[in-house]
C-alpha cells in the first residue's frame, strides 16, 4: 500500500537495458524525505547518547519559583528554558532530550526481543513442520486477530509497570511478522535438492540456516525491524501516557504529554513539544522503513 | 455456494481458537499476579478469614481445576464481582458499552465518509499538489500517536478556537473531537488504500477501452472504477473497525469519554481485576465477531478467497 506508483513506470519496459539500469539507479538514489528521516534518526541517536552533555538542566530537578515558565531565554533562575518549564519547574528541553533515551532503549530492546523470538519461532515452525508448525502458526494467527494493545494493558496492569515488563510485552507484540517470513523461507530452502545433499554429506542444521536461510531473509528482517521500531516507540509512549509505562520522575515522551495535559490551557508547551518530537520520530522511522521496503524487498508491500 | 461451508468452518475455528488463547493468557496473567485475597480483605483480617475467602473463590483447588472452572464461568458470562462497584463485573461493563459503540461507529463512519472521496480525488489528480498534500497528510495521520492527535485537537480546536468541548459525553459537539481522534488512523489508511485501489483499476484494459470509446470521465469513474475498487476498500476498512476498539482505550482516556476503554484503565488503577478481565474478554469477543463477519462478507463478495 506504499504511496505513489512512479510516473515513469510503464515507460521503463520500453527502454534499452543501460537506460533502464540508470533509471533504476536514479530512483534508488535517496529521496529528500528519506534523507531527512534517516538524518533525524541519526541525530536522535547522538542526542540520546550525549544527553548529559547536551541537556542544559538536570531533567528531574524541580524549582518551585520557576514553575510553568513559557519558552524563554531568561527564566526566573536567570537561565534559558528554550522549551519552557513544567508544573514542577523542570526544564522541558532537558526532559525531552533525556526522554529520547527511554524511547530508543525500549524501542530497540523490544525490536530485538521480538526479532529473536519471532525468528526462532519461524525457524522451528519451518523445520519441524507437522504439529509444532501448526501450533506456532495458529498462535500467530490468533495474535493477529486481536488488538494486542488491549492485552498488553491487561498484562501490565496485573504485573505492575516496570522496565522489563514493558520491554517484554512490547517485544512480544511484534514477533509474528518475523516468524512468518522465516518460516516461508525455510520451507522454500528445505525443498531444494542441495539441502538434502548437505544433509547427506553431514552438514549441520546450523550451517543450512546460516548459509542458506538467513542471507535470503536478511533484507526482509531489516525492513520489518525498522517498521517495528516505529511501532514499538509509539506503543511505549502510549503505555507511558496511560501511566502503564515508564514511571515518573524518569522523563519519557508519553509520560510528559500526560503530565502536561492538565496545563494544556495555560502551559501548552509541556505536552506539545515532547508530543511533536515523538510524532516526528515515528514518521521519520516509518518512512525510512517504507523506503527500505521499496528498495530492498518490494514483495513485502502487500503486508 | 460450493466451498463455502469449509471456508466458514475454518474461519469459525480460527475465531474460537483466538478467543480461547486470549482467555488463557488472561488466566495465566491473573495467576501470575499472586493472591488476590489480601486485596479483598482488611489488612488485619485473621488467617482463618483469609482461608475462608480463598475457599469461597476456589483458590484452594489445583491450578488445572481452577482453569476449567474459569473457562466454564466465562462461557456462562460470569466474570466475577467488581470490588470497586460491588456488583457483577459484567453488569458494570455492560453499562459502559453503549458509549464505546457510539464513539466507535461515529469514528468509523466519519473516517470512511471523509477518506474515500479524498482517496478517489487524489487518484484522479495524481501527482498534483492536491494529491501530494492529501497523501502527506495521510502519512502523518498513519504515523502519529493517537493520544497526541487528541491532545493537539483539544489544544487547537477546543482551547484556542473554542469550537468544541474538551471532554465528556453529551450532544453531537462532544462527539466530534473524539471521533476524529479515534478515526484518524482509519481515515489515513483508507484514503491511501482508496487511492491505490482506484489507480489499480485505472490501469485495467476495460478502463482504457471505456475512455477510448469516448465515455465521459465522470461516468468512467462512477460506473467502471468505483465498483471494482470497492472490494479491497470494503474488506480492509471492515477489518479496521476492529482495530478501532484498541484505539478507544487511548481516545476515551484523553477525552474522559465514559466507555469501556476508560473503564478498563480506571479499573487498573483501582486494582479491580474482574472488570479489567471482563473488558479485555468482551473486547476480544467483539473483535473476533467483527473479523469473522468481515471474512464472511469477503467470502461472498470474492469467491476466489474461499479456497485461499
Amino acid at each position: 500500500m506504499a504511496s505513489s506508483i512512479p510516473a515513469s513506470a510503464p515507460a521503463d519496459a520500453a527502454l534499452p537495458a543501460p537506460a533502464l539500469r540508470l533509471a533504476v539507479r536514479r530512483r534508488r538514489r535517496f529521496p529528500p524525505l528519506v534523507v531527512a528521516g534517516v538524518g533525524f534518526v541519526v541525530v536522535l541517536l547522538l542526542v540520546a547518547a550525549a544527553a548529559p552533555l547536551l541537556a542544559p538542566h538536570d531533567p528531574v530537578r524541580q524549582s518551585l519559583r520557576g514553575r510553568l515558565a513559557p519558552p524563554t531565554w531568561n527564566g526566573a533562575d536567570g537561565r534559558a528554558h528554550l522549551l519552557g518549564t513544567d508544573h514542577l519547574g523542570r526544564d522541558v528541553l532537558s526532559r525531552v532530550i533525556y526522554g529520547s533515551r527511554v524511547s530508543l532503549v525500549v524501542g530497540f530492546a523490544a525490536v530485538i526481543i521480538g526479532g529473536v523470538l519471532g525468528s526462532a519461532a519461524g525457524l522451528v515452525a519451518g523445520f519441524s513442520r507437522g504439529r509444532l508448525d501448526a501450533i506456532i502458526m495458529t498462535i500467530a494467527d490468533a495474535q493477529l486477530a486481536f488488538p494486542f494493545v488491549l492485552l498488553a494493558i491487561g498484562i501490565i496492569a496485573v504485573l505492575g509497570p516496570s522496565f522489563p515488563t514493558l520491554v517484554v510485552v512490547i517485544g512480544l507484540s511484534g514477533w509474528v511478522s518475523y516468524a512468518r517470513i522465516l518460516r516461508s523461507q525455510v520451507l522454500v530452502v528445505r525443498s531444494r535438492e542441495f539441502v538434502e545433499s548437505i544433509h547427506a554429506l553431514g552438514g549441520s542444521m546450523a550451517r543450512i540456516i546460516l548459509r542458506h536461510v538467513l542471507p535470503n531473509v536478511l533484507s526482509s528482517i531489516v525492513v520489518i525491524a525498522t517498521l517495528e521500531l516505529a511501532r514499538s516507540i509509539v506503543l511505549e509512549a502510549t503505555l507511558s501516557f496511560l501511566g502503564l509505562g515508564i514511571q515518573p520522575p524518569t522523563p519519557s515522551w508519553g509520560g510528559m504529554v500526560q503530565e502536561g495535559r492538565e496545563y494544556l490551557d495555560s502551559a501548552w508547551w509541556i505536552s506539545t513539544f515532547p508530543g511533536l518530537v515523538l510524532m516526528i520520530t515515528s514518521i521519520a522511522v516509518s518512512r525510512t522503513g517504507d523506503w527500505l521496503r521499496d528498495v530492498l524487498d518490494p514483495t513485502l508491500r502487500g503486508e | 455456494m460450493r466451498g463455502f461451508l469449509p471456508f466458514f468452518g475454518r474461519r469459525l475455528l480460527r475465531a474460537l481458537i483466538a478467543l480461547w488463547l486470549v482467555s488463557t493468557v488472561v488466566f495465566v496473567v491473573m495467576r501470575l499476579s499472586g493472591d488476590p485475597v489480601p486485596l479483598l480483605l482488611p489488612p488485619d483480617a485473621p488467617h482463618s478469614e483469609i482461608l475462608r475467602v480463598r475457599r469461597e473463590l476456589g483458590l484452594d483447588k489445583p491450578i488445572p481445576v481452577q482453569y476449567v472452572v474459569f473457562l466454564s464461568n466465562l462461557a456462562h458470562g460470569d466474570f466475577g464481582r467488581s470490588i470497586h462497584f460491588r456488583q457483577p463485573a459484567f453488569d458494570v461493563v455492560r453499562g459502559y458499552l453503549p458509549a464505546t459503540i457510539e464513539l466507535g461507529l461515529t469514528a468509523f463512519v466519519l473516517a470512511v465518509v471523509v477518506a474515500v472521496p479524498i482517496g478517489l480525488f487524489s487518484a484522479m489528480r495524481r501527482n498534483t499538489i492536491v494529491d501530494h498534500a492529501a497523501m502527506g497528510f495521510a502519512l502523518v495521520g498513519q504515523a502519529a500517536p493517537t493520544f497526541f492527535i487528541g491532545i493537539l485537537l483539544i489544544l487547537l480546536l477546543s482551547l484556542k478556537a473554542d469550537l468544541f468541548p474538551t471532554s465528556g459525553r453529551g450532544d453531537w459537539r462532544n462527539l466530534v473531537l473524539p471521533a476524529l481522534t479515534l478515526g484518524a488512523f482509519t481515515m489515513a489508511s483508507t484514503a491511501r488504500l482508496t487511492r491505490s485501489a482506484v489507480l489499480e483499476v485505472f490501469r485495467a484494459d476495460y478502463i482504457r477501452t471505456a475512455r477510448a470509446k469516448g465515455v465521459a470521465e465522470a461516468w468512467v469513474v462512477a460506473k467502471h472504477t468505483l465498483k471494482n475498487a470497492a472490494i479491497p476498500i470494503v474488506t480492509i476498512t471492515g477489518l479496521q473497525f476492529g482495530t478501532l476498539l484498541g484505539g478507544s482505550v487511548v481516545t476515551e482516556t484523553v477525552f474522559s469519554w465514559p466507555g469501556i476503554g476508560r473503564l478498563a484503565v480506571q479499573s487498573i488503577y483501582n486494582r479491580d481485576y474482574a472488570v479489567v478481565q471482563c473488558t479485555v474478554f468482551l473486547a476480544a469477543l467483539m473483535f473476533v465477531i467483527i473479523n469473522f463477519c468481515v471474512d464472511l462478507i469477503y467470502g461472498f463478495l470474492d469467491p476466489r478467497i474461499r479456497t485461499g
